[in-house]
């Protein structure tokens, strides 16, 4: 085996182009991608690169990739896979062979129904030149609209806090972060913005959006019409599926892999947000996560295995969000508890355990100032991984060291 | 001896733990490792400046609590992402 194409140059594709060579493959390492940035951390776009980051924070910096012999691609997409040719085309009408195939074509926003997300005033945040072009937008005195109580949302809401802006978001659900956090902490998120000055909406409904030379609105069913000066769409990411798609490849929310990342087609992976995998800790359940720590985990995985190895993905989902001076940190996947222990910590932050029925720690919640929770999240995660049945107490008393309990 | 700082007693850090110390505007994480021996390194993680007291000690190793990064708190060394490559 010599040529191994990545595509996809965002966290995942950087991280397995560099997991290769950790690893000792000595053929050629090609990585594509179709924004012109080398590989860049999208965590920082809703937070501080919105405050003041001109360039984006490079995964690694040009000298690395040329230090380990990796071929990058910016600016170049790939217009379609030959599974049978083992090859590539590019957009620039190129093509590449390769021996063994990566795919970390990511996610994109979630469009809002009817709009392309292109519109300067209507828009979603996803890339550098997305944060660029909402920064300038973000002053004292302008007033940005966010549609959706996500992370992504609630970030940018802050982040325009802090820049002064003014700021009501919308969420159609009875409460924001309905996905994967659990209420008690999403209360001390929803409180904290609302001391910020965030006028948060739960449980309206967007008949229409409309946009004038001179400012955007959101046309509610009750009635109200909101006007801003800019409105980012922040409802979920779909994931680039299209390429496999075409190319034949077993499609199931996301590109489907099994437990080594191996897609349905004979030397073809994928990896990270693009790609649905069965869980090791939840059954087998099949999920995709879009997170920032999947993506290393997977493309580190990924690399393995392209080199032949069968390892599998036994990572625990983990998860986080800084808002404010708050962090948030999600270790597991908590559907399915029967039971929630709560610790709580100094300065009011406080940790959630989630349970089964018959006591196997599934998930743990966190929030706190700082990184007052990091942790005991960290080794709740490694409670999950061992799959230990810890005790009630010793999870309530902040007391009990939490390393005690990992042999449990 | 007029230059050693003290910084704590030993019975402060647990075994196999790290506290925060700060000193003249640095800030540095103190270790007591396993075999009951005690280590410094600079207080900030080299992917973001975030203090690596409030991580987690298991064996020689301290992970940034925000990241994961981690490192040999007795070496130096970076032992794993987003560290290593940046």
């Amino acid at each position: 085996m010599s040529q191994i194409v990545i595509i996809g140059a965002g966290e995942c594709g950087a991280r397995a182009a560099f997991g290769l060579r950790e690893k000792g493959f000595a053929g050629q390492v090609t990585l594509v991608g179709a924004e012109e940035h080398l590989p860049y951390e999208r965590p920082p776009l809703s937070k501080d690169a919105m405050l003041h980051g001109h360039e984006p924070k490079l995964v690694s910096e040009a000298a690395c990739y040329a230090e380990a012999g990796i071929q990058v691609l910016t600016g170049l997409s790939v217009e379609s896979i030959d599974p049978a040719g083992k090859s590539v085309r590019l957009s620039n009408g190129g093509n590449l062979t390769y021996d063994r195939l990566l795919l970390t074509t990511g996610a994109r926003p979630r469009p809002f129904p009817g709009f392309s997300g292109a519109s300067n005033r209507i828009r979603t945040l996803r890339t550098h030149g997305d944060a660029v072009s909402i920064r300038t937008q973000l002053q004292p005195g302008k007033h940005l609209a966010v549609i959706g109580g996500g992370f992504i949302g609630l970030e940018l809401a802050a982040t325009a806090r802090k820049l002064g802006a003014q700021v009501t978001l919308i969420e159609g659900l009875a409460r924001i972060l309905t996905r994967g956090v659990p209420e008690p902490v999403a209360t001390v998120v929803a409180e904290r913005h609302q001391a910020e000055g965030v006028e948060i909406l739960c449980g309206v409904k967007i008949q229409d959006l409309a946009e004038t030379r001179d400012n955007a609105s959101i046309l509610l069913e009750d009635g109200r019409t909101i006007v801003a000066d800019l409105i980012v769409v922040g409802i979920g990411a779909v994931p680039n599926v299209e390429l496999a798609r075409d190319a034949g490849l077993a499609i199931d929310n996301g590109i489907a892999v099994d437990q080594h990342l191996r897609t349905s087609a004979t030397d073809i992976y994928a990896a990270g947000d693009c790609c649905s995998f069965p869980s090791a800790h939840y059954g087998g359940l099949r999920m995709r996560l879009e997170a920032w720590r999947n993506a290393q985990d997977q493309g580190t995985l990924a690399a393995a295995n392209l080199m032949g190895g069968a390892e599998t993905m036994s990572a625990v989902p983990w998860f986080w969000s800084d808002q404010y001076d708050l962090t948030l940190q999600i270790a597991g996947i908590a559907d399915g508890a029967a039971e929630i222990v709560r610790r709580d910590m100094a300065e009011g932050a406080f940790i959630l355990f989630h349970l089964t029925a018959d006591g196997r720690l599934l998930a743990a919640s966190g929030i706190g100032i700082g990184n007052a929770i990091a942790r005991d999240i960290r080794l709740a995660e490694m409670m999950i991984a061992a799959g230990v049945h810890p005790d009630r107490l010793a999870l309530a008393a902040p007391g009990t060291k939490l390393k005690s309990l990992l042999a449990a | 001896m007029s230059n050693w700082v003290e910084v704590c007693a030993t019975d402060e850090i647990d075994e196999e733990d790290v506290i925060r110390f700060d000193h003249e505007g640095k800030t540095f994480a103190v270790y007591r490792s396993p075999d009951d021996r005690f280590f410094a390194t600079d207080g900030l993680c080299t992917h973001e400046k975030i203090h690596l007291a409030d991580g987690l000690v298991m064996d020689d190793i301290i992970e940034c609590p925000k990241h994961n990064g981690r490192f040999n708190y007795k070496t130096g060394e970076a032992k794993g992402a987003p560290s290593a490559s940046t």
